[in-house]
């Protein structure tokens, strides 16, 4: 069975219509990469499935293993193994990371009615995983997303990715705002992630981040649809040519 | 005993002193003098603290209840009240099974033993909680070691009517404001707390452990003095939701600070807030206020998320020099609950220092404003204040409401104000429950963020339960 089935997707914002049938399989264990130019939809669809309010499925169906993601709440989908790295992940003032990941963490163990967190065990996990990903003590202690560099950002997007041990992960742009450090720790984040129930979704404007996080496959998004798919090689090939082909 | 009797009993003239002993344990409806002399005579007082009552009573026939406040409620009969009622819990449910369903499961949820439910739900006496009047016992035991006093007031005004004669009313007087001056007149019970020169509290004080003080809600009236170099915390108040038939509760809080001491006071006020659409829930009007001499200083931090109306200003009077005044404060309000709260900084003597940090948090159909003072008298050089007051909106049909007003008289005094109000944003909300987070769960993580600055200032406990209490009282704000 496929991790992630994507069929004839519409959705829009507003009036907008931003998907416009847009079809995708997930195999359990791979890597997946969608490549397309500004505009063509690429973050709207890894909102849709993570369930952000503000957009509307209008047609078509998710089935993420083999249960109706469309009918699932957005932490209903978290707990059931979707997780969304963000591109710019949002600020909440006066709520340290580490608190914010305990709640995570207990409210997934309440989803599956498993019992309650030790958290003297719970510390001695994250400081381990942060320390891997270069994540200071102290960097635990602040607010989380408030004052971080883009860089800092995305390491503790990955470490949130880390600790959460979701089974499908999509990683919206994570490249953006990395130096190259910081895109190698990503990516040797995401590396040692990668189980054969694991499968990864990279939403991507270029190739970089792809010489440190090797996708199987990799599809090209124009205007709402996938328009072509294929392997490494895709990327090389639209690095020189760019998206004129599609269009 | 009959009506007739009573009635005999009260009209009476008060002539044993305080060597009464009156049988029946309800004064009847409504207030005056007889009524007055009824609950002194019940309570054994002094005859000092029966004309300070009677005084207060014939001021407060001089005065109107105030109305300045961005509150509204129907007009409040103070004749069709009662003003003394004996503690006693026959009337009360028989067993938990009677008890509201909604409050058992916030009890649940703040993981209240059973024992302790069936008396927060007034099943069982209080003092049958602990079993044991021994933990408090105990716990009065090691303060008086160190010459701490730790009671009610009734026990006080018999045990130490000197000290209670010396400060009552010394920082608070009966004219000084409508309620204040109902409460001086009818003040049921309280705390007596007094820290002599040079002692340090070695343990927060708790009303919870002052046992019988939990029946005296109503006209609640509070004594702390802290003499020179003294240090107090005391913490008024539990987090678990309050019952009282009592509609009106108008409290009073004094505190004495003398030279070189501190007290931190800290309230969870949770009084039952009325239901959902607003019906029922208590009337909160009390007058809380310190009196600061030299180098003394005094922190109010308060979280405040019951009572149907809320009209509560806890004060510093800074009045010797260097003296320092903070006022913490979380309100949240929810459905139809409507608070007017803030603080007044007095500054009068020389380089004293304030600040206030106000968070509130409104959500449903609920209507909240922050009001304060921040004053400096023309003696008040070098004095200090800074005001933060953020405002938390949730949903579009609640308000908030900010009222600051400045005055001073001192070239070299110095006030700085601080304003936002905000609501909590999709993204956030959407960020917390793609982490797993379900809607409450969102919001109570956002609002405990929003308010850290002052829980950070409760001691540890108090703290964890105070987050919990947050989130327990946002639930159904949205979606």
């Amino acid at each position: 069975m496929a991790l992630l089935e994507i069929k004839n997707l519409h959705a829009r914002v507003g009036d907008k219509e931003i998907l416009k049938g847009l079809s995708l399989t997930i195999e359990p264990g791979t890597v997946h990469a969608i490549m397309g130019p500004n505009g063509s939809g690429k973050s709207t669809l890894s909102n849709v499935i993570a369930g952000h309010p503000a957009y509307e499925v209008t047609a078509g169906e998710i089935c993420f293993k083999g249960k109706n993601l469309l009918d699932m709440r957005t932490d209903e989908r978290a707990n059931e193994g979707v997780f969304l790295g963000f591109q710019y992940p949002v600020e909440i003032p006066g709520v340290s990371y580490a608190a914010f990941l305990k709640q995570a963490l207990i409210s997934k163990k309440k989803y599956f009615g498993e019992k309650p967190l030790d958290p003297v065990q719970f510390i001695k996990r994250l400081k381990v995983r942060a320390q891997a990903l270069g994540i200071s003590d102290d960097m635990l202690k602040r607010p989380v997303n408030v004052g971080f560099s883009g860089g800092e950002k995305k390491r503790l997007e990955t470490l949130q990715m880390g600790f959460l041990e979701p089974d499908f992960c999509i990683l919206d742009e994570m490249d953006s705002g990395l130096d190259i450090d910081a895109l190698r720790v990503v990516g040797q984040g995401v590396s040692i992630m990668r189980e054969p129930h694991r499968s990864f979704l990279l939403i991507t404007h270029y190739q970089r981040l792809l010489d440190y996080i090797v996708p199987d496959v990799i599809h090209i998004m124009v205007d709402g649809r996938i328009v072509d798919t294929g392997d490494k090689s895709l990327a090389l090939k639209l690095e020189e040519k760019g998206y004129a082909d599609y269009k | 005993m009959a009506q007739k009797e009573i009635e005999d009993i009260i009209d009476e003239t008060y002539k044993y002193g305080f060597e009464t002993n009156v049988e029946t344990e309800t004064a009847p409806k409504g207030l005056n003098e007889a009524v007055i002399r009824f609950i002194s005579a019940k309570k054994q007082e002094p005859e000092w603290l029966l004309d300070f009552r009677l005084k207060a009573y014939r001021h407060w026939l001089t005065l109107k209840e105030p109305h300045w406040a961005k509150i509204k409620y129907d007009p409040i009969d103070y004749q069709d009240l009662y003003y003394y009622t004996a503690p006693k819990t026959k009337d009360g449910p028989k067993s938990l099974d009677e008890v509201d369903p909604e409050i058992l499961k916030t009890y649940e949820k703040l993981g209240i033993p059973l024992q302790e439910q069936k008396a927060l739900a007034g099943v069982v006496a209080v003092d049958a909680v602990f079993d044991s009047v021994s933990v408090a016992t105990t716990y009065r035991a090691r303060l008086a070691e160190q010459g701490i006093l730790f009671c009610s007031m009734s026990e006080a005004i018999k045990n130490y009517p000197d000290l209670v004669k010396k400060y009552l009313g010394s920082v608070v007087p009966y004219t000084d404001n409508f309620f204040a001056c109902l409460n001086s007149a009818v003040f049921s019970d309280g705390s007596f707390v007094f820290i002599p020169k040079g002692v340090k509290s070695p343990m927060e004080l708790s009303s919870y452990f002052r046992i019988n003080a939990r029946h005296s809600g109503q006209f609640e009236r509070t004594l702390i003095v802290a003499e020179e170099g003294a240090y107090v915390s005391y913490l008024e108040g539990c987090t678990a939701p309050q019952r009282d038939e009592n509609q009106l509760h108008a409290a009073v809080v004094e505190i004495v600070v003398l030279d070189d001491a501190e007290v931190k006071y800290s309230t969870v006020q949770n009084w039952y807030p009325g239901d959902k659409n607003g019906v029922g829930g208590i009337y909160n009007f009390v007058t809380k206020r310190g009196l600061c001499r030299n180098r003394s200083k005094l922190s109010w931090t308060q979280v405040e998320t019951g009572s149907a109306i809320t009209w509560k200003y806890p004060s510093c009077v800074l009045l010797g020099d260097d003296s320092v005044g903070e006022f913490y404060s979380v309100a949240l309000t929810n459905h139809y609950q409507q608070a007017d709260t803030g603080t007044k900084m007095i500054h009068l003597g020389k380089n004293t220092r304030s600040t206030i940090v106000s968070k509130g948090i409104s959500a449903g159909h609920s209507n909240q404003t922050y009001r304060g003072l921040v004053k400096m008298g023309k003696n008040a050089s070098d004095g200090r204040n800074f005001s933060r007051c953020d405002s938390l909106l949730i949903g579009n049909k609640c308000g908030a409401h900010t009222v600051p007003v400045m005055e001073s008289a001192n070239k070299s005094a110095r006030i700085e104000h601080e304003a936002t109000t905000s609501k909590i944003s999709d993204e956030q909300l959407f960020y917390c429950e793609q982490r797993g987070l379900n809607p409450e769960e969102a919001v109570s993580l956002i609002v405990n963020g929003f308010c850290k600055e002052v829980m950070q200032q409760l001691p540890m406990e108090f703290a964890i339960e105070a987050g919990r209490l947050i989130g327990i009282s946002l639930e159904g704000s949205v979606g």
